[in-house]
């Protein structure tokens, strides 16, 4: 079949990603702007950087969002390589229905509702037994870890399911217990994609505003949370610079993930020519 | 080893039935406490009065002189319903995700289908190029369309310099930059869907339509888009649902006539600290929700436990 280089389709898509692109580019390059006023140029400066890093009430938020996004991930790759397996390997049980609803509906429930669901649980549970105390990291991380587990649960799930289960079913043949195959074959398995999981569940986690403003306490104030503050009294180029840094890290982490999709990929093909069958 | 396991078959059995108690027990605990009970005490909350208390509602529940008396009050519902605002909160919620969920499509289809027929080497990059902005935050992309839709931002400027218009033209706090926020935010996630679903197309059955005489238009009619029907079904749920409840979009690049439900909410609760009537509102756009949730799901589940 012939096809067009510049089809309709081949012209959206570039237009459709400098769409993408465009708006992140002029944010960087203001980021860089010695003028105040973001849309007038006045020259190259870092000064903006320079007054990012002595802002101690956003160096906080920071560490808080770190904090928060590393503990919520681990978690929530922990719960999503259960749920993924045991949608993917068990078979038929009670309930399962309900489990596979709920596990999917995070995905796509609007943000306010989550939290502020989260939030009245949070209060009653509150006043009947009287834990959690006060709201903060500890809240905030379990609201995170629910949505982000529905997300680890997708991620891990897909790659369970190409899996070729012989190899499991050839290690619980010669004896291994089903806990020693998991950990023994299935895991290193599907390594890649816990990792692509992980990154994944904590840049959401980082990412969150709506459901963390639901769910924090006094004493807790998220990266999002200070950001939004900052950006709803109008632009500025101190969140440019902020911003950048932000892109800069996700990138990093995005790259990351894909090398290591590629590597799993490379392993899997080496692996099936060995065995001398194609994909 | 396994003579062991053989002599003892109630000790093995015992040992694999708990373990799959325990990884079904986890996550399956962790949801129904953190996912659906919390469903329930909202739809409880919505039917409590306005305290000036802490907790801000009154209890539904009372125990008194051996009585158990309930208290239903549906003066929220009765308020949502009499209050012209919020009807037309939702009516513009799901007005505007809907105009956002098709551009979204119209622009989405056309790049899915376009990086599933690249050359394999490049649809992996493609693929990471279209998901990247989606993992950069949520917030500083549409921070970055206020410095642009501004009165005196830089595509006024641009079009000024252009020569197209000599008054800068009012974008931002309208409804306009409201579809653009919900287009550039919510675009990979139509991608992604219909990428996976058009990639996995037979191009065999397109080329024996081809073969037979059908016209490329007839071709993508008759064949690719009945076949990523799917694809279409989830990505513009993944749009439309988290679009009708959204709060940072409106609130950032929409303007004061902006009337979305996700807004109204978050003004409720924070603002006016009715937890009440935040609560009726959550239910409400629950209840809109609940049919595109389900169907979701449905195309979800085929997709999330394997053998589809």
């Amino acid at each position: 079949m012939i096809e067009r280089k510049f089809s309709f389709s081949n012209i959206v898509l570039g237009i459709g990603l400098i769409f993408l692109y465009l708006p992140m580019f002029i944010l960087v390059f203001y980021s860089f702007n010695a003028s105040k006023l973001v849309t007038v140029w006045a020259g190259f400066s870092t000064k903006w950087y320079v007054e990012l890093f002595h802002d101690d009430q956003l160096i906080d938020a920071v560490l808080t969002s770190f904090e928060i996004g590393v503990s919520a991930a681990t978690a929530a790759v922990v719960l999503g390589t259960m749920s993924a397996y045991l949608l993917n390997r068990f078979g038929h049980f009670r309930g399962r229905t309900l489990f596979s609803g709920m596990i999917t509906a995070p995905l796509v429930m609007p943000d306010v509702i989550l939290g502020l669901a989260l939030l009245l649980m949070f209060v009653s549970m509150a006043s009947t037994i009287g834990w959690p105390e006060d709201r903060g990291m500890l809240t905030i991380w379990i609201a995170h870890v629910t949505f982000c587990t529905a997300y680890a649960t997708v991620v891990i799930s897909s790659r369970l399911k190409d899996m070729d289960v012989s190899i499991e079913e050839a290690a619980m043949d010669l004896g291994a217990t089903p806990l020693k195959t998991f950990f023994v074959i299935t895991l290193p398995t599907i390594a890649p994609a816990l990792a692509s999981a992980w990154l994944l569940s904590f840049t959401l986690s980082l990412d969150d505003l709506v459901i963390a403003s639901f769910v924090s306490g006094p004493g807790s104030t998220t990266l999002p949370m200070v950001v939004f503050s900052s950006v709803r009294l109008g632009v500025s180029p101190k969140v440019n610079a902020l911003a950048t840094l932000i892109i800069l890290c996700v990138s990093l982490a995005a790259f990351i993930a894909w090398w290591f999709a590629r590597r799993a990929d490379r392993m899997r093909r080496d692996a099936y020519q060995m065995l001398g069958r194609d994909q | 080893m396994r003579n062991i396991k053989l002599c003892s078959p109630n000790w093995y059995e015992l040992r694999t039935k708990l373990g799959r108690r325990t990884v079904i027990g986890i996550p399956y605990l962790w949801l129904l406490l953190f996912f659906l009970v919390p469903f329930a005490i909202v739809l409880k909350i919505s039917f409590a009065y306005t305290d000036i208390a802490i907790p801000p509602y009154s209890s539904l529940f009372e125990y008194a002189d051996e009585a158990l008396t309930i208290v239903l009050n549906l003066g929220n519902y009765l308020w949502l319903a009499e209050d012209g605002l919020y009807i037309s909160a939702y009516l513009g919620s799901v007005k505007i995700a809907l105009i956002g969920t098709l551009w979204c499509l119209a622009i989405g289809y056309p790049m899915a289908y376009a990086m599933s027929r690249a050359p394999k080497k490049w649809q992996t990059a493609l693929l990471m190029a279209v998901l990247l902005p989606s993992w950069t935050s949520f917030l500083i992309r549409i921070y970055a369309w206020m410095g642009i839709l501004r009165n005196n931002g830089l595509l006024n400027n641009f079009l000024m310099w252009l020569g197209v218009i000599d008054q800068p033209l009012t974008i931002l706090n309208t409804d306009v930059a409201v579809y653009i926020g919900i287009v550039y935010a919510y675009l990979p996630f139509m991608v992604l869907p219909l990428y996976s679903n058009l990639v996995k197309l037979d191009k065999s059955l397109i080329e024996a339509a081809q073969d037979l005489g059908a016209k490329p238009a007839e071709c993508f009619h008759k064949i690719t888009l009945p076949l990523s029907k799917s694809g279409i079904i989830a990505g513009s749920m993944l749009v439309f649902i988290p679009a009708v409840g959204e709060v940072v979009i409106p609130q950032l690049l929409g303007g004061p006539e902006t009337l979305m439900i996700g807004k109204i909410l978050w003004q409720e609760f924070f603002n006016n600290r009715d937890w009440p009537v935040a609560s009726a509102l959550a239910i409400v756009m629950l209840l809109v929700l609940l049919v595109p949730i389900m169907i979701f799901n449905h195309s979800r589940q085929k997709d999330l436990e394997g053998r589809s």
